[in-house]
């Protein structure tokens, strides 16, 4: 192909990302760098150590982490099934966990609500079975529920694509040289789905640890999450400085799980899509 | 046995993701106003939905925005895509690199640094801010998906075809363009997807009296959702459902053939 002239194709989207990718992320840095008198100050950034700020940040992780360890446990067995059936299922398998999307996101976690409730559907059904109910509505357990139920799909896909990746010689030659299946998943299948794994780990740590909406829904709006608390100095306080210089904040743990993904990931095997 | 146990924990993880869905599909049908009680059967959810035209309007504005962000996406996209496989590995990385920045930074920032980029640049929020920022969360969906299938094209097909005499132009859309039409076909319903579920970045992104579903939802939280909507969204479910399963059962003949390709 002519090259040159195919290089050239691209310029409206580098344009495009300068504009709409690379020129926003500089102004959360603008205005979180200054004050509403456009003097530079780092005392936005600094305000992350504000009790009601780090409390906010410190339960963000602490959810998000619980969530996605939970998300890891339940998909590698998924996709392993999954994996595991006929070749050719693969569309299928995928749009069984997009389909859910085309519910709108918020009457899906707003469902949740129903079923949660004290007096809720799964109340209901463990009353009629005489179990002890649960009610966990309105508290943190609730979040790290809305938030596996939300992104399970971005741990199953990653982890579910390298998976099928994995030539099935390499387990049989295990298998002839005497390892067992627990020596073979250890040796060759677990180390092999490693990319699969920390793109998974990104994908769900990121949106659970930034959400402002699973709280707000299943939280009862008692527990603030970072998010939260961004969100409203954007929406109801109209504090872009604070709410830009906590976004910085925010996306200093993005940057490192992106990194971490960079470093085992390198050639996007992972990609979820 | 163990054939049983894996079926049995696909189907608790299916229940899991779908029993909201089921839920949200019977409110439709409640004619109680609250999600708590159920009132009895009713249709009047449904059957009023025509005459309500503030929620025609938002469900007129998520659908223009998916469709123009999702097309505008899909043409920037992979014409992006087919000149990006074109550099040199650096400039490549680097390209890619930033695409990327969408798909793994957090809603969240995305949201608030196209709305800071409004605010600096007093453009007034509305429609078209919406769409701004739909087209730019859409488009690396669309590279993504068509790099793959750009990667693989076999360029000497290409030559071939200008060395039989066609132009440059017939060459790639005669040659080029049936190889990537898969990845660009599913870029684009990614897109339209992604546009349809979002709420986090229209709701930093939008004006005053523009609504898509999403957010009229959201300020309904507070005072309790029109059942409408429940109704609404199960049509839409229902749709896509049907959509895909005819997508999906009919034409199998064709994909396995593209497939073997």
């Amino acid at each position: 192909m002519k090259s040159k002239f195919i290089k050239w194709l691209s310029l409206p989207y580098i344009i495009w990302a300068i504009g709409f990718i690379i020129i926003p992320l500089l102004m959360v840095f603008y205005f979180g760098l200054t004050d509403k008198n456009s003097h530079f100050t780092i005392s936005n950034v600094l305000a992350i150590f504000q009790p009601i700020h780090i409390k906010s940040l410190l339960i963000a992780l602490l959810l998000s982490l619980i969530s996605t360890i939970i998300c890891l446990l339940i998909s590698y067995p998924l996709a392993m099934i999954l994996s595991s059936f006929k070749k050719g299922n693969d569309k299928m398998m995928i749009l069984i966990f997009i389909l859910p999307m085309w519910m709108n996101f918020l009457l899906r976690t707003l469902a949740w609500q129903t079923l949660l409730e004290n007096e809720g559907i799964i109340n209901t059904v463990l009353s009629l079975v005489k179990l002890p109910s649960i009610n966990i509505i309105n508290t943190p357990y609730a979040i790290i529920l809305g938030m596996i139920y939300n992104f399970l799909p971005f741990m199953v896909l990653p982890i579910y694509n390298v998976l099928c990746k994995i030539d099935g010689n390499l387990l049989n030659a295990s298998r002839d040289l005497g390892a067992n299946e627990i020596q073979t998943f250890c040796k060759i299948t677990l180390p092999l789905s490693v990319p699969g794994i920390i793109s998974g780990i990104t994908m769900v740590f990121v949106p659970a640890l930034t959400t402002f909406v699973i709280s707000d829904l299943l939280g009862g709006s008692k527990i603030l999450l970072i998010g939260n608390v961004i969100e409203q100095e954007f929406t109801l306080n109209s504090n872009w400085h604070l709410g830009s210089g906590l976004s910085i904040v925010l996306m200093i743990f993005i940057v490192i799980s992106m990194l971490i993904s960079a470093i085992f990931d390198k050639d996007g095997e992972g990609n979820t899509f | 046995m163990a054939n049983f146990l894996k079926k049995l924990y696909i189907a608790l993880i299916f229940i899991f993701l779908y029993s909201p869905m089921v839920v949200l599909f019977v409110l439709s049908f409640n004619s109680s106003k609250s999600r708590a009680k159920w009132g009895g059967f009713t249709l009047q959810w449904y059957t009023n939905l025509l005459s309500d035209s503030s929620i025609m309007e938002a469900l007129l504005n998520t659908l223009l925005i998916a469709l123009i962000s999702s097309v505008v996406a899909t043409i920037i996209g992979t014409i992006a895509a087919l000149a990006i496989n074109n550099f040199r590995k650096g400039t490549r990385t680097v390209l890619m690199g930033i695409t990327n920045i969408p798909m793994l930074n957090a809603e969240i920032v995305t949201g608030i640094s196209l709305m800071l980029l409004f605010i600096f640049f007093k453009v007034k929020f509305g429609f078209m801010t919406i769409l701004l920022a739909h087209i730019s969360f859409n488009i690396p969906y669309v590279i993504l998906s068509v790099m793959p299938r750009i990667k693989k094209i076999n360029i000497s097909t290409y030559e071939a075809a200008m060395d039989l005499g066609a132009s440059p132009l017939k060459a790639f859309f005669k040659v080029v363009f049936p190889d990537i039409l898969p990845g660009v076909f599913s870029g684009l319903l990614m897109a339209f997807t992604m546009s349809i579920d979002d709420f986090i970045i229209t709701h930093f992104t939008k004006g005053a009296g523009v609504d898509t579903l999403s957010t009229k939802i959201y300020s309904q939280v507070r005072k309790g959702i029109d059942p409408k909507m429940y109704a609404l969204s199960s049509i839409i479910f229902i749709t896509v459902l049907i959509l895909l399963i005819l997508i999906n059962v009919i034409p199998n003949g064709n994909k396995e053939k593209a497939i073997k390709k």
